[in-house]
């Protein structure tokens, strides 16, 4: 399926580029989740991976707060000041934030976009309050989901406690309270390297009009493009970059081949 | 000295972050006389119309801001919000007055787009004979970082425009003198961007 195939509904944005965003793991100031790039100092280092990204034309960075105590997230702040010092392009910041002022803090702290998940649904409103505090190009809701009996139920504390709550709806509901960008992650695929979940996609993408970031199971190309041909406007990564198996650069490359839109 | 207007409303760690690999020094302010005469001043903005165009009261700095672009030589830069900004009004905030040097009102993105516009765009600017009477451009055609639900989409005379294409042609960039304001964040449009800050900063048209 070439661009032709692009959903009808997701010609409405087909003008964006295709955006391309790696993700690293942070915890206590450090990445983790191996990194096996030849070339760089310190493969742990924040700072160093997060400017190597950008140099090989990543659109964007998510960092994740991965850690468990309250001392760790003190260091959080500390990683993302550095990192924007360094990064000139959007960079998100998601993992363990529980209300307004923690968003507050990584904003200040030089996050452009901050994404809530487990506390956004316990309590929903939070949603609402971030997008009228700092606008809803800054709100991003994360949603992490398993097929269940014939539905996608929700996960909360890194996949830990199974919600009451249909993903799809979800979704739709989270635009309704003023979300800028959905972040949806598929516990099914996460990991297994077996690509995006395209029904997922598709089903979260026809319900709520809001850009989605596809994550989970990506670890090829040709998955980006599935995802992209599905209706996400961005696909997120890790692995495929950080075991060094190919560049953004050459994955630019090769989506352009594939008639997607990116950035040069 | 670079003298960033604090209007309150805006997340401007990026903007900071992209003058200090510049090694440019600034600060931020809220001062009317350090507005006037400050050599290079940033109007930046995330955040909504009415809030920024009410901090511009409660500051008492629409002259001095007016002022500076009214003059040729000043550098000042006018990002996001600080560029609906120059316009009279907006549709985001009906009862709120912007500073009113393009006579124009700034409207929402047409329904069949997604809004926000998040995300990469190309900006290319009108040159030759598109471009009228302004011959220089302040950068060259590029991806810029947009995160805006509002835009401009009359063309003003006598200032250099760049286009854009999102549910039909905006405006994303204009330029008159040394004021440059861009619909996009030059602060996040990665090498691109970074030129587009260092060539404001300069004087550098191309």
């Amino acid at each position: 399926m070439g661009p032709a195939g692009f959903k009808e509904l997701d010609r409405r944005h087909i003008m964006l580029k295709s955006r391309i965003i790696p993700c690293l793991d942070v915890n206590n100031g450090r990445v983790v989740k191996g990194v096996k790039f030849q070339n760089l100092r310190d493969a742990g280092d924040p700072v160093e991976l997060s400017f190597h990204y950008e140099d090989q034309g990543a659109d964007e960075l998510v960092l994740l707060d991965v850690t468990a105590t309250r001392q760790e997230r003190i260091a959080m702040l500390e990683t993302v000041e550095k990192v924007r010092q360094k990064l000139g392009i959007p960079l998100t910041v998601g993992g363990g934030i529980g209300s307004i002022e923690d968003a507050g803090r990584l904003l200040n702290a030089g996050a452009d976009k901050v994404s809530i998940n487990s506390a956004a649904v316990r309590n929903p409103d939070l949603i609402q309050a971030m997008a009228e505090r700092f606008g809803a190009q800054c709100t991003v809701v994360a949603i992490d989901a398993k097929m269940t009996d014939g539905v996608f139920q929700v996960l909360t504390r890194s996949g830990t406690t199974a919600e009451s709550l249909d993903a799809v709806q979800w979704s739709a509901r989270a635009e309704q309270l003023g979300a800028g960008e959905i972040l949806l992650t598929s516990f099914d695929r996460d990991g297994t390297r077996s690509g995006y979940d395209l029904p997922m996609l598709d089903a979260v993408t026809s319900a709520c009009g809001l850009p989605v970031i596809a994550s989970g199971g990506a670890d090829s190309v040709e998955h980006m493009v599935e995802a992209f041909e599905h209706g996400a406007h961005a696909v997120l990564a890790a692995s495929i970059f950080h075991d060094g198996n190919m560049t953004v650069a050459e994955v630019k490359q090769a989506l352009t081949k594939h008639g997607i839109n990116v950035r040069a | 000295m670079i003298q960033i207007i604090n209007t309150g409303v805006a997340n401007i760690r990026s903007l900071q972050a992209a003058f200090d690999r510049l090694e440019q020094a600034w600060e931020l302010t809220e001062d009317a006389d350090k507005i006037a005469d400050a050599s290079h001043v940033v109007l930046p903005g995330v955040g909504a119309f009415a809030a920024a165009a009410d901090s511009l009261d409660r500051l008492k700095i629409r002259e001095s801001i007016t002022d500076r672009i009214n003059q040729p030589d000043r550098p000042t830069l006018c990002i996001c919000l600080g560029m609906q900004l120059l316009c009279e009004s907006s549709e985001e905030a009906e009862s709120s007055k912007g500073l009113g040097i393009l006579p124009f009102r700034i409207k929402r993105f047409s329904a069949d787009v997604k809004v926000p516009q998040l995300g990469w765009n190309e900006v290319r600017p009108l040159v030759g004979s598109e471009a009228g009477e302004i011959e220089n451009t302040p950068y060259t055609t590029g991806e810029a970082y947009f995160a805006n639900s509002f835009r401009l989409e009359d063309k003003p005379e006598n200032w250099g425009v760049a286009e854009t294409v999102y549910g039909g042609k905006f405006f994303s960039s204009i330029w008159r003198g040394r004021t440059l304001a861009c619909q996009f964040h030059p602060e996040l449009s990665g090498q691109w961007g970074q030129q587009v800050l260092k060539n404001w900063i300069g004087g550098t048209s191309c």
